[in-house]
């Protein structure tokens, strides 16, 4: 433990001195460690003899990793700074990487991977404030607000709706046409998608506290029946969207029945099973779905319907733009993003109604709900359905954007993965949510950007195949630092004269 | 005698039945309307089932729990009531409610029978204020259109939801935590939750509220705070409160009216200095088996 985490911490250049200090001897440590191994390398020469050689800018970039890492521990106070000084250090370490190891000369990527980098360790020293701890602050009354006031969260999320809103443009200019695909559909739509799963499954989970395993059966529903209205009936996705989520919340509640009385294991394997079925069904009911084939040539979103096309009536033509199938693909970008959002709002209000207190309330004690008129098999089938309902907008919104589906895309693996997310991101919590899916969704894109590993560790090493390696390795740490989330605080839905975060530990899981 | 002239809730022939054992056995007995009545009993006389009985957490074997809510029912409308299969019934004086026939949450909602419970049962992770707001469900859940409205910002509910604060604000006055209304429930010491769990229940402005000992745990100053407020909800707020409770200064300085179980049958029934010295009840808490000698210990005592 740091000596900065006093209560009566020393002056700045007292510490500033000691961090120096402390940083200079962490460098020196790793030095020394680092030096047998990373400084001295075996490898066969011409003659298949091995002959020692040297690489003195390993052994030197693990001395300044470290001892930059040991300065922003002891620099900052909380753990929040110093997650982002130390993120911010990687970033930098990152551009230095494949520029001096990977030889990527491109400046735009070396230069904004380091720029960012630099930013989000300078943004670290003005984000250092002291540890916000509801628990400890509750007993004492005295202390000031212990949490963001609200303006300054209202500035935050509408910064981050800002940019959201920037981020295919942004991309697009700094890419170009042919670059930016890959970052707004791999990384942006791909995330926004898990972003509004989780937030979806957040309901059900995180608000209600009832496990649900079988998330992605209602994904599914939501796919499918876009899939099928569109193809069959040549409904338009505007129609179908709505049909969609209304036929998921169905199946939310159809399933809500059933699992009325269970709780914890029970609940967890009964709608677990939910999920099997539904794959099970629309791999097997051929006639309707088409089986493992699945449904091809589902149409194409459309621009209120102005199709994405080169020809006359295309939306490139009528807008006087050069045509290019990034137009669609930005606009796909845009119909999530507002679709996730207004998951996100409806959510957010939701929380502010009594059915949503009635859902914490559940979470809570269902004993105590009961015993307080409310009726608790009703606010356990609404969590299911208006989960299931955004499940399902997410469902319709990946079959137009894939234009094909197949079962294989509705498997346990994707139920596991969008509730590792919301577990993951805090139960509960939106923004929490949010961060989580941009890590685990953003990570698994990312590993494929590592190519200059292979200098490290060889041509045949291929990151993406550890993905599942990484995660369970991060997941077990998560769980060891932050077992309640990485929001783990729960923001009250009202309050008389400030909003005090509730400690993590007080806040139930549910019976599940 | 108000549980006789004026009763509010008849609980007639109760049985409850657990496999082989008999937890209420027979229980009959009222309690008047705008009185305390104290439910005792040696631990396991089957008092909190009792309780849960009448609160609908479970379905007595046999009995009737007929409720009268808004003013004396006649025994005519009760047995009217009881011969169809409904749940509730008019009579001149108002609602009739057959409680042993209704679920847990309609008991709460329209009954309007509060509870609190033996170990507390707060929403230990909501806020003071949020427990109180939720207590208020199902008015605030008709003000926001059952959620569509709401959603949509349109109706009354922000008007409805300043009125619950208003409310939840009134009865933290009254338990004198007002201060503490933005913290987490399970940040409170132990007697001050114990007070809250009875703010919350009578935020549903109940008719009747069972408290199921409510002065547990709590040190000779927080009951004597206790009595005074349970009076005040008695003589202010025209609620009739059923007790549990085993401390004796509870119940003989604040109750109308005592019931006595033992075995889950009733051994005593009257007002407080009647039981004080009813020889079958001194009999059953100081474990004498000998009628002759419970005789002797009821004599020395008056």
């Amino acid at each position: 433990m740091p000596a900065g985490r006093d209560t009566s911490s020393p002056p700045a250049a007292h510490r500033l001195n000691h961090a120096l200090r402390e940083a200079g001897f962490a460098a020196l440590i790793a030095i020394g460690l680092s030096f047998p191994i990373l400084a001295l390398g075996a490898e066969p020469d011409i003659n298949n003899q091995l002959a020692l050689q040297t690489r003195w800018s390993w052994m030197f970039t693990a001395a300044v990793l470290i001892g930059s890492a040991r300065f922003f521990a002891v620099m900052l106070d909380s753990s929040r700074a110093r997650l982002l000084a130390i993120a911010g250090l990687l970033c930098t370490a990152f551009g230095f990487g494949t520029w001096y190891f990977a030889g990527i000369a491109d400046p735009k990527i070396v230069g904004g991977t380091i720029a960012a980098g630099v930013l989000a360790m300078l943004a670290a020293f003005p984000a250092d404030k002291p540890e916000k701890n509801a628990h400890s602050a509750a007993k004492t009354p005295a202390r000031p607000a212990t949490n963001l006031s609200s303006t300054a969260a209202s500035l935050f999320s509408a910064a981050g709706i800002g940019a959201l809103i920037a981020f295919p443009l942004a991309m697009l200019w700094w890419f170009g046409s042919a670059g930016s695909l890959k970052w707004i559909n791999n990384y942006g739509i791909q995330i926004l998608i898990f972003v509004m799963l989780g937030w979806g499954l957040n309901i059900v989970v995180g608000l209600a506290g009832l496990l649900d395993l079988g998330y992605v059966a209602f994904y599914a529903v939501g796919a499918y029946t876009y899939a099928l209205l569109a193809t069959q009936f040549d409904l338009s996705f505007w129609i179908c969207l709505p049909l969609a989520g209304i036929m998921a919340a169905f199946w939310g509640i159809l399933l809500g029945f059933p699992v009325l009385r269970l709780r914890g294991d029970y609940l967890a394997l009964v709608t677990l099973a939910f999920g099997e079925i539904i794959h099970l069904v629309l791999t097997n009911w051929s006639d309707l779905t088409n089986g493992e084939a699945g449904i091809l040539s589902i149409p194409r979103v459309t621009f209120f319907g102005i199709p994405f096309t080169a020809g006359e009536d295309g939306f490139a033509h009528l807008f006087g733009l050069q045509f290019s199938p990034i137009h669609r693909t930005i606009f796909l970008f845009y119909l999530i993003l507002a679709l996730a959002l207004i998951t996100n709002f409806a959510t957010l209000r939701l929380r502010r109604l009594p059915i949503g207190r009635a859902w914490e309330a559940l979470r809570e004690d269902e004993i105590a709900c009961r015993s307080l008129g409310i009726n608790t098999t009703n606010t356990k089938l609404t969590a299911f359905a208006l989960g299931a309902m955004f499940g399902g907008f997410a469902g319709s919104f990946f079959a137009v954007r894939q234009g094909f589906i197949n079962p294989n895309s509705f498997t346990f693996m994707e139920s596991a993965w969008i509730l590792a997310i919301v577990v993951l991101g805090g139960m509960g919590s939106q923004i929490g949510v949010a961060l989580a899916a941009i890590v685990m969704v953003g990570g698994t894109e990312a590993l494929r950007e590592l190519d200059f590993l292979k200098q490290l560790f060889g041509q045949d090493f291929n990151p993406v195949q550890y993905r599942m390696l990484i995660f369970g390795l991060a997941m077990v740490l998560m769980m060891i630092w932050r077992p309640r989330g990485f929001v783990s605080t729960r923001t009250p839905s009202i309050f008389l004269k400030e909003r005090k975060a509730v400690a993590a530990d007080l806040v139930g899981e549910g019976h599940g | 005698m108000r549980w006789q002239s004026d009763p509010l809730l008849h609980v007639e022939h109760l049985t409850m039945r657990f496999g082989g054992i008999l937890a209420v056995n027979d229980l009959s007995f009222t309690a008047g309307r705008g009185d305390i009545t104290a439910l005792i009993g040696p631990n396991g006389a089957g008092k909190t089932t009792v309780f849960n009985c009448i609160t609908g957490f479970y379905k007595p074997t046999e009995g009737r729990i007929a409720f009268a809510r808004d003013g004396r029912a006649a025994d005519a409308d009760v047995a009217a009531l009881t011969q169809t299969s409904k749940r509730h019934g008019r009579s001149a004086s108002g609602d009739i409610y057959l409680l042993e026939r209704m679920p847990d949450f309609e008991i709460s909602a329209q009954a309007k029978v509060a509870r609190t419970f033996q170990n507390i049962r707060l929403f230990q992770g909501m806020t003071v204020l949020e427990n109180l707001i939720v207590a208020q469900h199902n008015p605030l859940m008709q003000a926001s259109g059952w959620t569509l409205l709401g959603l949509l910002g349109v109706g009354p509910y922000r008007a409805r939801e300043r009125d619950a604060i208003e409310k939840a604000k009134f009865w933290l006055n009254k338990i004198n935590l007002l201060e503490r209304a933005d913290d987490a429930a399970g940040d409170l010491p132990y007697g001050d939750q114990r007070r809250l769990e009875i703010a919350r229940a009578m935020c549903m402005d109940p008719v009747l509220l069972c408290l199921d000992e409510p002065a547990a745990g709590l040190n000779p100053r927080e009951t004597a705070d206790l009595n005074t407020l349970l009076c005040m909800l008695r003589d202010e707020q025209n609620t009739s409160l059923l007790l549990i409770e085993h401390d004796m200064n509870v119940v003989m300085q604040i109750s109308d009216h005592v019931v006595v179980l033992d075995y889950g049958t009733k051994i005593a029934d009257g007002a407080p200095a009647a039981i004080r010295s009813d020889p079958k009840v001194i009999a059953a808490y100081l474990g004498v088996a000998d009628e002759e000698e419970a005789q002797a210990v009821a004599g020395d005592r008056t």
